[in-house]
């Protein structure tokens, strides 16, 4: 009995293993191609990138002054890093005033906003990236209005959850002794919206670093983000440069597993929170 | 008392958020279900029509081909998804070692963005096409189950941490005594866990049903609907509406209201399951 556990405890393992590595072979296909010419790469793309095929840094290059790809980062962590603290300061003081003020106003205005989670991104984008044009936000700065405007509906949802369950009196002492409701706000009830925060600054960070429609269609090829670069690199109607893509992917891949890794904790928290909530 | 008081800071607390949420999602709403009765190249430019726009869509031979191409991947995405993260979620429970080094990899691919996903699959279903003398794009089928692929690796981990956190919230005790009773492992995984995380397979089951009837990014990338628009989904082909060429703005306007009453429909029923569930226990 003892040994068969023993034995089907490393079958579990060694079946983990297994799917662990075919979880990994994709990137690592792609890494070691990064470094082959595109002609390897197209024609033995499973193969290492050996003697004639080693392409040493051409592909990187390529991909980059192509792309320019280091602005598209720099853009990219911009619009993202923004575009989540806007979201976070003004949807955490409006989902407070949604919930503690009752009024018809609020609550048509809830409703609008979890209403707003449900609609499918293709609904609006032509209207709203005209607006964008027209309004002047067709640029980074523009993106991360927009993105407040798009992100506010599960920003609030979430953070009303939450207020809803912070007891009253706690706000109130602080009122007695003298706080105005700004102070309220900030020195009482922000500190203890820190869990949701988190869950939100992650689901949103996932959602705007990796989105592709929304700031394509606003933005374009003006102010490219990372994936409008990579999806930039397929250009019109010509052939690939297999090479630079590549290469651009693991530039891609690269500042995503670095978050992940060193945030790793929170955003497995913040995923299952949130999919409790949502 | 402190409702009062905090009244007159509407201006301070809501209005910002009120007037970005407006101009930026409600108007553009608005009008957008409007332009679906009208042709239109530009938005001043409207022209109102009536029904036609969606008469074109219900007699559109590539609409009611990519709605049924998105229902079948949906059916086998979710079914395939929930299956294995589910099978990944049981056999990761516990303490047993090396688990977080497992839950880590299976997770990672999930935060890789969706254009990305879709060249890094293009590549590994290309070269393993190669050897036959295809490529991702000479059979519809090879799209269809490369999205599939791509789908499950994408999702498979996501899914498997939102079950862990279910089967985690199965009471010791009960297993215990379950394993007291000599209860083999698939009568207490029928009777006891799945029981206990039906609240997971719920949320599991409406974010892979969303996520993949809205899938976008994937598609565009791995096949841009290629061959001939055959694996074209929902939200690619409402995309080629409206930009693929010109004068066919109205039908493409009309072919996303019918997309959002479809994920609005999907996305009420979830609410009145999840709504009933939390009166039950």
């Amino acid at each position: 009995m003892e040994k068969q556990n023993k034995a089907l405890a490393l079958l579990k393992i060694v079946l983990l293993t297994v799917i662990a590595a075919a979880f990994l072979f994709p990137i690592a296909v792609v890494f070691i191609n990064s470094f082959k010419y595109k002609f390897d790469i197209s024609n033995s793309p499973f193969t290492l990138p050996l003697g004639e095929a080693f392409a040493g840094m051409e592909n990187y290059i390529n991909g980059i002054t192509a792309t320019g790809f280091p602005d598209a980062l720099l853009r990219s962590l911009f619009v993202t890093v923004f575009s989540v603290a806007a979201i976070l300061f003004f949807t955490s003081m409006t989902a407070w005033y949604i919930v503690r003020v009752k009024g018809l106003f609020n609550k048509i205005f809830y409703y609008l906003l979890v209403f707003s989670m449900i609609v499918p991104f293709q609904m609006v984008m032509f209207t709203m990236s005209k607006t964008a044009n027209l309004l002047g936000l067709d640029n980074p700065v523009g993106l991360v209005i927009i993105y407040l405007g798009f992100g506010a509906g599960l920003s609030t949802f979430m953070f009303c959850g939450f207020i809803k369950s912070i007891p009253l009196s706690i706000e109130e002492a602080a009122t007695i002794d003298g706080c105005s409701p700004l102070q309220t706000f900030f020195l009482v009830v922000l500190p203890l919206l820190k869990p949701t925060a988190i869950t939100v600054a992650i689901l949103d960070t996932m959602w705007i670093w990796n989105d592709y429609l929304l700031p394509y269609l606003t933005v374009g090829h003006d102010y490219k983000t990372v994936p409008i670069a990579v999806q930039y690199l397929k250009g019109g109607y010509g052939s690939v440069d297999m090479g630079a893509m590549m290469a651009v992917l693991v530039l891609s891949i690269i500042p995503v597993v670095v978050f992940y890794l060193v945030c790793q904790k929170y955003i497995i928290k913040g995923v299952a929170a949130g999919a409790v909530k949502g | 008392m402190q409702g009062k008081l905090l009244r007159k800071y509407f201006p301070v607390f809501v209005l910002p958020t009120a007037i970005v949420f407006a101009v930026i999602f409600l108007v553009p709403f608005i009008t957008g279900t409007y332009l679906s009765f009208t042709n239109f190249t530009t938005v001043n430019d409207s022209v109102f029509v009536g029904l036609s726009n969606y008469k074109y869509v219900f007699t559109s031979p590539q609409f009611l081909y990519s709605f049924i191409f998105t229902l079948l991947f949906t059916v086998f995405s979710v079914i395939s998804i929930n299956v294995l993260a589910f099978a990944l979620a049981l056999a990761l429970t516990g303490k047993s070692r090396g688990t977080n080094v497992f839950r880590t990899i299976f997770f990672m691919p999930n935060l890789i963005g969706g254009i990305v996903l879709g060249y890094i699959w293009q590549l590994i279903i290309n070269g393993v096409l190669l050897k036959y003398g295809y490529s991702i794009t000479s059979d519809p089928k090879f799209g269809f189950f490369g999205l599939l692929l791509l789908m499950n690796w994408q999702m498979i981990g996501y899914m498997m941490i939102i079950y862990i956190a279910g089967i985690q919230n199965v009471p010791t005790e009960i297993l215990e005594a379950a394993r007291v009773d000599g209860a083999s492992y698939f009568t207490t995984l029928k009777k006891i866990i799945l029981p206990s995380v039906m609240p997971s397979i719920t949320i599991c089951l409406f974010l892979t049903i969303t996520n993949s009837f809205k899938l976008f990014d994937q598609n565009l990338a791995l096949t841009s609907g290629a061959p001939a628009g055959k694996t074209q989904m929902l939200a690619l082909d409402i995309y080629e509406t409206f930009y693929g060429r010109m004068g066919y703005e109205g039908v493409g306007q009309a072919k996303a209201v019918v997309f959002f009453l479809v994920v609005a429909v999907i996305s009420l029923l979830q609410l009145y399951i999840t709504g009933k569930k939390e009166h039950e226990a």
